[in-house]
């Protein structure tokens, strides 16, 4: 559990930012899956020495926490883009034609499902489903919605990031 | 004094559709005209004809303005509020008669349903507390801390109220399993993990009504003896937490919830809980599993969560919308509530009605409507002239239910009947343009990549499933396939452990029992007759439409296409590749497929 990591060697690494956002867990249970969001909010994806950091404080084995932190699609363990496209691929947007804008996206950015650019200025994802089915097809980008797609939107709108 | 109350629709799909900057538009003028003292805004939730948005009411006359701009705000202010003259062009106009509509009741989305649940949802401001118990807000739990614990599980059960998430188990029952479990302590958790596709009404009545599912949480909670919840809800609406959290502060403040409840003795804490992104946490002992800090796997069920839930402890779980029935059936009496509805399934249910109709949005509508008038009367038909093909009901546990069937009334039981199932109450209407193999593909694609991983019918059965339909959309289906699909489907259906397994196969039956031919169509002809399935589709160029322009012949990646400048061109087969990029670039829609 030591030597060099995607960020560097574990001595660069932030831990006191990580034992301040432990502080409001203590004592209490259930917390691995709310102190790894906070983790990813402060760092933008789950660093492993953070990971590693919380299995030692928090007495519990790395690898469950690493069984957790892969269990759930919100959480990430490499670095992401600055700017986060989630395209929907729910049902409404799905016969609605969403495919044709998901293609699209990935051929303007030139990256998969997943993928983050090399700039570290998009990454791609796509999600079940944003609950916006009336705008469908649907995406959003960071906290903005953007609905009622289609192809030749896209490098208009992201232009704008 | 205020003369008048504009609502402004702050949903998600309104707030993304430019509600903010309608608002903020608004504000400025209203202060150029010095009316701010005179008019109020608010932001309320949502409204359900998410299509039409942002909305625009202004009242007491009760004009409904749709798809508003913040550019349309100076006319709005000018010509209406100042000098009375209704702005026709931003009215509601019906789709078939092409008649502007001025108030919201006479629209047929909102006079065809019954708004029992949503009552609030897009009529009062969803972070004032206030303007819930003006509308008989937390009345129920009053009454309900008069009455004992078996006098509140008898007026739930004599309701009728069954659960609302997907299996429809009645829900006074579940409270007495609780109440009756022996434990020291006991938890009461709302199921707020909306995970359908498709479906979106949890997340309305959340962000619409939040002090609704408080107020019969905190209900459910005296019931059975409990002095805890949990809030299981999704990270991905982030306007919900935000806005229940708001409610939380607010009902400690007023003394309905915290220490000692309105002076009774009660004592109750809400906590909420982030989910992180797993549709399979819907399952309940999942979602216990995720609230303990766990991978959100399911376990066999008994024990049930009644008798060894959350902790270990006896815990009562229900849904969002069920939760938000509650204090409506504590506040006018289970006698009341039970008036609306079928013999089996009482009450309404709200859904979420999308896909290719023309009104799209969230409708309550009582139990026992047909599914005709959900889709022609309160949908408004299918878009843009074409022919009704199926809707998908239930999300992917659901099934489609086609035309011969449309008469079906919508209760528990018949759903279950005819394959599908109530589900959350995702509606996802399809035309004659959606492939019904792509779209099982579609639902077991999901429900695959959903799947845990624990055990192993679902895990293999599902990938096995998936594998056979995507061969059969890229015209490589076999013969066998479609028995091989039926056997699977059974034994998945039959050994998975838990419901995400037990009903994954159901989107593949349906579509087989009522779309047999399209399967056929695939394997045989190797043909797709909606055109969706891009393998099989052949291109051709109408003679007639084609400029000549040669964009077509530039993107071809094959050079399968040929023809002079402003002649007619045309598409070799043997060269073609079925890409699709022709059809996409010809601007005169003169590329074919057949």
């Amino acid at each position: 559990m030591s030597g060099v990591t995607a960020t560097g060697t574990e001595k660069d690494f932030a831990y006191d930012k990580v034992e301040t956002l432990l502080q409001e867990f203590t004592g209490k249970k259930g917390v691995t899956v709310p102190v790894l969001q906070k983790i990813q909010e402060e760092f933008g994806y789950l660093p492993r020495p953070a990971m590693e950091y919380v299995a030692k404080r928090l007495r519990i084995p790395i690898s469950k926490i690493f069984g957790v932190a892969t269990f759930y699609a919100q959480f990430h363990l490499h670095p992401r883009g600055r700017n986060i496209i989630r395209v929907c691929r729910g049902t409404a947007c799905h016969v609605r034609g969403v495919s044709k804008v998901a293609e699209k996206i990935q051929e303007i950015l030139g990256i998969g499902v997943g993928e983050t650019t090399e700039d570290l200025n998009f990454t791609y994802e796509e999600v079940a489903c944003i609950g916006a089915c009336g705008l469908a097809p649907v995406m959003t980008i960071n906290d903005k919605t953007y609905g009622k797609l289609a192809s030749n939107k896209l490098k208009g709108i992201l232009k704008k990031y | 004094m205020y003369e008048r109350h504009i609502l402004i629709c702050a949903g998600t799909g309104c707030i993304s559709s430019g509600t903010i900057s309608v608002k903020d538009a608004l504000e400025n003028e209203l202060k150029k005209h010095n009316l701010q003292d005179k008019v109020r805004i608010i932001l309320s939730g949502c409204h359900g004809f998410c299509e039409k948005g942002p909305i625009f009411i202004v009242y007491p006359e009760d004009i409904f303005y749709c798809e508003v701009q913040a550019e349309d705000v100076p006319e709005l202010v000018e010509e209406y509020l100042i000098k009375g003259n209704v702005v026709e062009r931003l009215l509601y106009k019906d789709p078939t008669t092409d008649m502007a509509i001025t108030s919201h009741d006479e629209i047929p989305f909102y006079s065809r349903q019954k708004r029992q649940v949503l009552r609030n949802c897009g009529v009062i401001d969803p972070e004032s507390i206030d303007e819930y118990i003006i509308r008989g807000g937390y009345v129920g739990l009053e009454n309900a801390l008069k009455m004992d614990r078996m006098g509140i599980i008898n007026e739930v059960k004599s309701s009728g109220l069954r659960g609302r998430g997907g299996a429809g188990f009645p829900t006074g029952m579940k409270w007495e399993f609780a109440y009756r479990s022996p434990g020291d302590k006991k938890y009461v958790v709302c199921n707020a993990d909306e995970g359908d596709p498709g479906a979106f009404m949890d997340r309305s009545v959340l962000e619409g009504d939040p002090h609704a599912v408080l107020e019969g949480l905190i209900i459910a909670g005296l019931a059975i003896g409990s002095d805890e919840a949990y809030i299981y809800v999704r990270a991905e609406y982030p306007l919900a937490i935000q806005r229940l959290k708001t409610a939380i502060t607010q009902a400690e403040e007023y003394g309905v919830l915290g220490e000692n409840i309105l002076n009774s003795g009660a004592n109750f804490k809400i906590n909420i809980k982030e989910g992180a992104g797993a549709f399979v946490c819907g399952e309940e002992t999942a979602l216990l599993a995720s609230i303990e800090g766990e991978r959100g796997m399911p376990r066999p069920r008994p024990p049930f969560p009644a008798v060894k839930g959350l902790w270990e402890k006896p815990t009562c779980i229900n849904n969002v919308e069920t939760l938000a029935n509650i204090p409506l059936i504590l506040r006018k009496g289970a006698a009341w509530y039970s008036t609306v509805g079928t013999e089996s399934s009482k009450g309404t249910k709200i859904f979420a009605l999308t896909g290719k109709v023309n009104n799209t949005g969230l409708c309550e509508v009582p139990m026992g409507i047909s599914l005709r008038e959900i889709v022609f009367d309160i949908g408004g038909g299918i878009r843009d002239g074409k022919k009704y093909k199926a809707v998908q009901i239930g999300g992917p546990s659901g099934g489609c239910i086609p035309e011969d069937l449309l008469d079906l009334p919508v209760d528990f039981d018949s759903l279950t009947a005819a394959g599908a199932m109530m589900g959350s109450g995702g509606m996802v209407v399809m035309d004659e343009d959606t492939c019904m193999v792509d779209l099982a593909r579609y639902f077991l694609s999901f429900t695959q990549s959903e799947s845990c991983g624990k055990c192993t019918p679902c895990r293999e059965g599902t990938k096995r499933m998936l594998e056979i339909l995507q061969r059969i959309t890229k015209g490589k289906g076999e013969p066998e396939d479609i028995p091989r699909l039926e056997q699977l489907a059974a034994a998945v259906k039959d050994s998975s452990l838990c419901g995400l397994g037990q009903t994954a196969p159901n989107p593949v039956l349906t579509t087989l029992r009522y779309f047999r031919d399209e399967y056929e169509a695939h394997i045989f002809d190797r043909r797709c007759p909606a055109g969706v399935c891009k393998e099989l589709l052949s291109y051709y160029i109408d003679s007639e439409l084609c400029t000549g322009c040669r964009a077509c012949v530039r993107v071809c990646p094959t050079d399968a296409i040929s023809g002079e400048r402003k002649e007619p061109h045309t598409i070799d087969e043997t060269k073609c590749i079925s890409c699709g990029a022709c059809f996409d670039r010809c601007r005169f829609d003169a590329v074919k497929t057949k």
